[in-house]
């Protein structure tokens, strides 16, 4: 099972001293905090992007690529890539690259955005955003598989003749998860192509990331890749520690009471209870995240949310400390200690993946295409 | 078969002015239904009991909580409505609009809706009109065309209760002809149907992807 961290990459002033680090200091923690990740052995550093104030990850790719030259193992991912406003051309560009910088330790996750301007921004319109997910997507799959890109779709200008360069490393894409809240269509997605689910979790009541997991999970049977439980599932969640829960409480509190995207409405209690999160000791984050899997399912990847609402980096990289010594290592015993032998452990990696051979479905743009028609002509 | 109505006061004070009201366009609304041979059952809700819940909700951007949940449901699963507000600055009440807020898009479409308000004087009667008439128009409401309104001294008049019986006859008659969408064989369009829900579960009938993919594979004939 891999497990890490995912940022959103936010610029805000911490509450307790009113210091607002500035862009510079903001992507440096996070280079840190990335470089910490491998230390302390995690396996997963996931870089949101967003292209307006107070974020300051609009250049994954860049970022992830000088992260790829400080570090050995870990993987390079997304939390999450604009499927909807990036081109989708760019992105099998700029991704592949990364891929041949890193020797292949690249996945993402897309994701629709969630800041209305930014699709006119980019020349979009936000009520497309099923539609963009669905047409872009499906082209950078081509892209990554077909030498030659013919393609004439709805939102970009028609392609004759094109070939993305560099071509994948060992012609083998990276591995795909979808994140989605709310939308059953990008679920529906993930699960026609075979590829993982990945939900928020941080925000939501737990009753609504299963049934958004099941759907997915019963859809990924459906289009054949195998059985409902063998779905590859991705969660987050959102952790504050110390050596007492009291100190926890104590110290987060301010931060939680302030945080962009929950301030000022619910109490951290009232929140802890809604939500995954935890604030406490390194054993009830244990507890508490373990008893994720009674309602996903033995699942693949938990990237944690760690570096946010202007906690400032020191009190980050300690709990980047707790979580790799005294956390991580527990849940992987466990979580392998409840795991069924026919669910995997990880998800597809890129060793995994060449592996597998060029005729493994993973190679075609449409794996579940036959099947689906299959079962089309099966209901007429 | 009984028919299921929701009463959704936003008054603050126990008693309030506003309940006052309720009661009494429910007790008719009952009595308008019995008067056609059926039956109705009435169930309040007090916005006042989830005004916490409702700001946790606006706050995180719409996480769901516990009464929250069951409330939307509970509307979504009702036959009519009869919403009524106290008059703040000139409109509905905050906690009111909060409450219609937080529901679906699709929650209330096609749906039976009496609309009353109450307030300390008369000049304030036309938000019914100008404020709660345009909010039940944009969620594909049918507002039924008498509203009611009473100010303090309404409580002493004649015509107030007048009024609530012919909103409540309106409304009842409204309500009894759910679910009529023309005799079968003759208007099949289903699809006619106002599509209802109260947004609070994941949909469990998801589109296939061929059809999401339909005219985005970027070979299909355009």
């Amino acid at each position: 099972m891999q497990f890490g961290i995912f940022s959103v990459g936010d610029v805000t002033t911490d509450p307790t001293d009113g210091r607002t680090p500035s862009e510079a200091e903001r992507i440096a923690s996070m280079t840190q905090l990335a470089l910490k990740a491998e230390e302390v052995g995690l396996d997963v550093f996931a870089t949101g992007e967003h292209h307006n104030p107070p974020f300051v990850v609009s250049s994954p790719t860049t970022h992830l690529g000088y992260i790829a030259a400080k570090t050995e193992n870990l993987i390079l991912s997304t939390s999450t890539t604009l499927i909807t406003t990036n081109d989708p051309v760019k992105i099998a560009e700029d991704y592949a690259f990364l891929q041949h910088l890193s020797g292949g330790r690249v996945d993402l996750m897309m994701g629709r955005g969630n800041t209305g301007p930014v699709y006119p921004w980019f020349g979009k319109d936000i009520r497309d955003g099923i539609k963009l997910a669905v047409e872009n997507y499906h082209l950078l799959r081509k892209l990554w598989r077909e030498p030659v890109v013919n393609w004439q779709g709805e939102f970009r200008t028609p392609l004759q003749g094109y070939t993305s360069t560099p071509a994948p490393l060992d012609g083998t894409p990276p591995f795909v998860w979808h994140g989605s809240i709310r939308s059953s269509e990008i679920a529906e997605q993930a699960a026609y192509y075979g590829d993982g689910f990945f939900h928020n979790h941080i925000f939501w009541n737990k009753e609504h990331t299963e049934a958004m997991v099941k759907l997915y999970r019963r859809r990924f049977e459906h289009y054949g890749h195998g059985a409902a439980d063998q779905a590859y599932v991705g969660l987050g969640g959102q952790v504050f520690m110390a050596s007492t829960e009291a100190e926890a409480k104590r110290t987060f509190r301010p931060y939680f009471d302030n945080a962009p995207v929950y301030g000022h409405g619910p109490s951290m209690e009232e929140f802890t209870k809604m939500t995954p999160l935890t604030v406490g000791t390194p054993e009830q984050v244990i507890e508490r995240t373990l008893g994720f899997a009674d309602y996903v399912g033995d699942y693949q990847r938990q990237l944690f949310l760690i570096d946010h609402a202007g906690l400032p980096t020191s009190l980050v990289m300690e709990q980047m400390e707790m979580l790799g010594t005294e956390v991580v290592p527990v849940l992987r015993k466990e979580f392998e200690r409840r795991r069924p032998a026919h669910v995997p452990s990880d998800p597809p990696t890129h060793t995994s993946l060449v592996a597998a051979g060029p005729d493994a479905p993973h190679h075609l743009v449409e794996p579940a295409r036959a099947r689906a028609e299959e079962l089309a002509q099966a209901q007429a | 078969m009984t028919h299921r109505v929701l009463v959704v006061t936003a008054g603050l004070t126990v008693p309030s002015s506003t309940r006052l009201l309720a009661d009494q366009l429910a007790e008719a609304t009952s009595a308008q239904v019995g008067a056609r041979g059926e039956s109705v059952e009435v169930e309040y809700v007090e916005l006042r009991e989830v005004a916490g819940e409702l700001a946790t909700f606006m706050t995180t951007g719409g996480i769901p909580t516990p009464r929250l949940t069951e409330l939307r449901e509970r509307v979504s699963a009702a036959d009519g409505l009869i919403a009524v507000t106290p008059v703040f600055n000139a409109s509905f009440s905050g906690l009111f609009k909060m409450f219609f807020d937080a529901l679906d898009p699709d929650a209330l479409t096609g749906t039976p809706v009496l609309v009353a308000a109450t307030a300390g004087s008369a000049r304030h009667s036309l938000v019914l009109d100008h404020a709660m008439r345009p909010l039940f128009a944009y969620l594909r409401a049918v507002v039924v065309p008498t509203g009611v309104f009473a100010a303090t001294e309404d409580f002493g008049s004649h015509g107030l209760s007048d009024r609530i019986t012919r909103a409540a006859s309106e409304l009842a008659s409204l309500v009894l002809s759910q679910g009529d969408y023309g005799v079968g064989g003759f208007a099949p369009d289903l699809a006619a149907r106002p599509r209802r829900t109260p947004g609070t579960q994941v949909e469990s009938d998801v589109t296939p992807f061929g059809d999401l993919l339909r005219g985005h594979t970027g070979s299909d004939p355009r």
